[in-house]
């Protein structure tokens, strides 16, 4: 055949890569209407856009810093102790909140009726009212309403709990902070939880009955057999819940915890930088999102069936 | 042929960006000649922009009484309030065409910097750097202040001092906030700030005894403390760490439209130096003193240089009373604040207020 060769616009190949090119084509320009706006606006106002600002002084004060801050430091080390705070409070309750949802998502598919129905509640008031009313529900109703430093309430002899937050034997934690904890932790844990009783649920039962007939008791059973083969199914969600957790980190601002968010906030309203503050912010959420994804998706591999 | 529909379909929206992009990109670079000159003066005019719309856009808190707070029968009022109420009386003869925005600290500068708002009324503080980086321009004091400490008084806290190793709830943004770091590293005493972003949250941290103290201008413990749940069992240290002039701004850029803001505040301040008020503005018209038919436009045409009407100070007398009236009726002895005129008041009286000529 002397024509096999087809025209080119009726080549499939050929639209792909055009429809990519005018996608790239339409990005490229909105982000030049959007900067040149931008742009303009500020020279309006005679504001220069740039990072110097970072290297200024910061001074003004935090809470809580894990490494040596102070006023006379840098909004760079001041955004740096907002990240250490952010991914404090991120790496406890993405442990926390684990125990919780595994624990309440097995607990509502217990023979039990009172167990069951227990994490029931638990699930749906959680689930079903918004994390920031959850919040401030810790702070005021919950942490400020603790007796004074003096007469803390002593739990088992070695928590001590008051006014200024949860004293463990060898440090303290801030009322903000436990607030921040405590909320996130139940928050997700509840949507963990139902994300954990599907994945087991998709377990055939058939698997129950095969594990059974081994002679595994019920718990050994859920441990060896369905379990892992129920992980399978929980991963990739629970991947979503961990960033959403990570992400809601930044309602910390509601209740004075000083996150990155805060710090951010603060230093914006302090220098007027909003496009170079947020366009900060932007960065860091998106870095941490995307490692969480990364570190997950390696899980997941591992965990999901290798054929072979 | 369903692909070059497609692309038939495509193509005139491309070109209209295209071009739409190439016309931004002009008027991106007229306003600056290339090179390093400074913004040349802008082409908008705010005052157009709101005659147009037929109301003021004013950025208020809404949170603080005595300054700006929405009461129960959902109406504003405040100094600040009454600051936004003169403009509109002097825009439009009506000091009711305002159009209220309740702004935290966080978001007042950024609703000034893009537009949201005309004009930012807001017990803010007038700084340096406010004035330049943040791209502010400020209009006169219109009220004095300075940053304190409010304890309870069952503290035994009497002093700065005192509050060693205290937790302090801060509102977050403010100036407070870093006066606060500064007197204190000054002094070496460390503190623990608990810092809130909402005003409301800070007071209701410190009502429920998280903090020891709660630091913020003078004039907004006062007029909060009258809404705490005990305001009796609390005090407010002598100790003033900073000075606190609260100023009205507008976004820089728009010299005609800050100048208008600029003398309506100063006309507050000329009524009471010239004893003209509400009550008896009337009266006034027909007098022969050349400042006071300069001052209410009988006479020349200072009104107009500013864009404005040549009664413009007259309109804003007759509905909102000259600045003794405003202060009287949001902070003066029949309020609950009842804050003592201080340095608040005129000059001739021994306090900080005066007005330039107007001629």
């Amino acid at each position: 055949m002397t024509n096999s060769k087809p025209l080119i616009w009726r080549d499939v190949r050929f639209w792909r890569i055009v429809l990519q090119l005018v996608a790239v084509f339409l990005a490229v320009i909105v982000v030049v209407i959007l900067w040149g706006n931008l742009q303009r606006n500020l020279q309006q106002l005679g504001i220069q856009f740039g990072f110097d600002f970072l290297k200024q002084q910061a001074s003004f004060d935090i809470g809580e810093a894990l490494i040596n801050y102070k006023p006379t430091d840098t909004y760079s080390h001041a955004l740096w102790v907002g990240l250490i705070n952010s991914l404090r409070v991120a790496v406890a309750g993405i442990f926390l909140t684990t125990i919780v949802g595994v624990g309440a998502g097995i607990a509502r598919l217990s023979d039990n009726w009172l167990v069951r129905n227990i994490t029931m509640v638990y699930v749906e008031i959680f689930r079903n009212t918004p994390l920031l009313l959850q919040l401030l529900f810790w702070y005021f109703a919950v942490f400020l309403s603790f007796p004074k430093t003096e007469n803390k309430i002593s739990l088992w002899g070695f928590i001590g709990v008051s006014q200024n937050g949860l004293e463990l034997p060898w440090f303290t934690l801030s009322p903000e902070f436990s607030a921040l904890l405590l909320g996130l932790t139940f928050y997700t844990g509840a949507f963990i939880a139902e994300i954990v009783r599907g994945g087991i649920q998709s377990v055939p039962k058939g698997q129950w009955e095969a594990a059974r007939s081994l002679g595994l008791k019920p718990g050994l059973a859920m441990r060896l057999v369905i379990f892992p083969q129920a992980l399978r199914v929980i991963i990739p969600p629970l991947t979503s819940q961990y960033l959403n957790l990570t992400k809601n980190t930044s309602l910390a601002i509601a209740i004075g915890y000083p996150d990155i968010y805060f710090v951010a906030s603060t230093t914006f309203n302090q220098t007027g930088k909003a496009v170079e503050v947020i366009l900060l912010i932007m960065l860091t959420y998106l870095t941490l999102s995307l490692t969480i994804s990364v570190v997950m998706n390696l899980f997941n591999r591992s965990v999901q069936i290798k054929e072979r | 042929m369903r692909k070059s529909a497609l692309i038939l379909a495509i193509a005139p929206l491309v070109f209209a960006i295209a071009s739409c992009s190439g016309d931004s990109g002009q008027t991106a670079n007229t306003p600056g000649t290339p090179g390093s000159s400074p913004a040349a003066p802008a082409t908008r005019n705010r005052w157009d922009s709101i005659k147009s719309r037929g109301q003021l856009s004013c950025g208020v808190s809404g949170e603080v009484p005595g300054f700006s707070f929405v009461g129960t029968d959902g109406k504003y009022s405040g100094i600040d309030v009454d600051i936004c109420r003169a403009i509109a009386a002097a825009l439009f003869d009506n000091p009711d065409a305002v159009e209220f925005r309740n702004l935290n600290s966080k978001e007042r500068f950024t609703a000034l910097q893009t537009g949201e708002v005309d004009v930012l009324s807001r017990n803010t503080t007038w700084t340096l750097s406010r004035d330049t980086s943040v791209g502010l321009e400020f209009a006169p004091v219109v009220f004095y202040d300075g940053q304190a400490i409010m304890v309870r008084k069952n503290s035994n806290i009497k002093s700065l001092a005192d509050l060693k190793g205290k937790a302090i709830c801060v509102q977050t943004g403010t100036t407070t906030e870093q006066n606060l770091a500064d007197q204190m590293r000054k002094r070496s005493i460390t503190y623990k700030p608990v810092v809130f972003e909402d005003v409301n949250v800070t007071f209701a941290t410190y009502a429920e005894g998280r903090c020891d103290g709660i630091t913020a201008d003078r004039s907004a413990l006062v007029s909060r403390g009258t809404i705490l749940p005990k305001p009796e069992d609390n005090v407010i240290l002598d100790e003033v760490i900073s000075s606190e002039p609260l100023a009205p701004a507008v976004a820089k850029g728009d010299a005609r439209w800050g100048d208008a803001v600029k003398w309506v505040v100063y006309s507050l301040v000329k009524a009471e130096e010239l004893g003209i008020n509400s009550q008896n503005v009337g009266q006034f018209a027909a007098s022969n003193d050349p400042d006071i038919k300069r001052f209410l436009g009988t006479e020349g045409n200072l009104g107009e240089g500013l864009g404005l009407t040549n009664d413009f100070a007259a309109r804003i007398i007759k509905h909102v009373g000259n600045y003794a009236e405003v202060y009287d009726r949001n902070l003066g002895p029949k309020t609950k604040l009842n804050l003592a005129r201080g340095q608040n008041q005129l000059w001739s009286k021994g306090g900080l207020l005066y007005s330039p000529p107007f001629r």
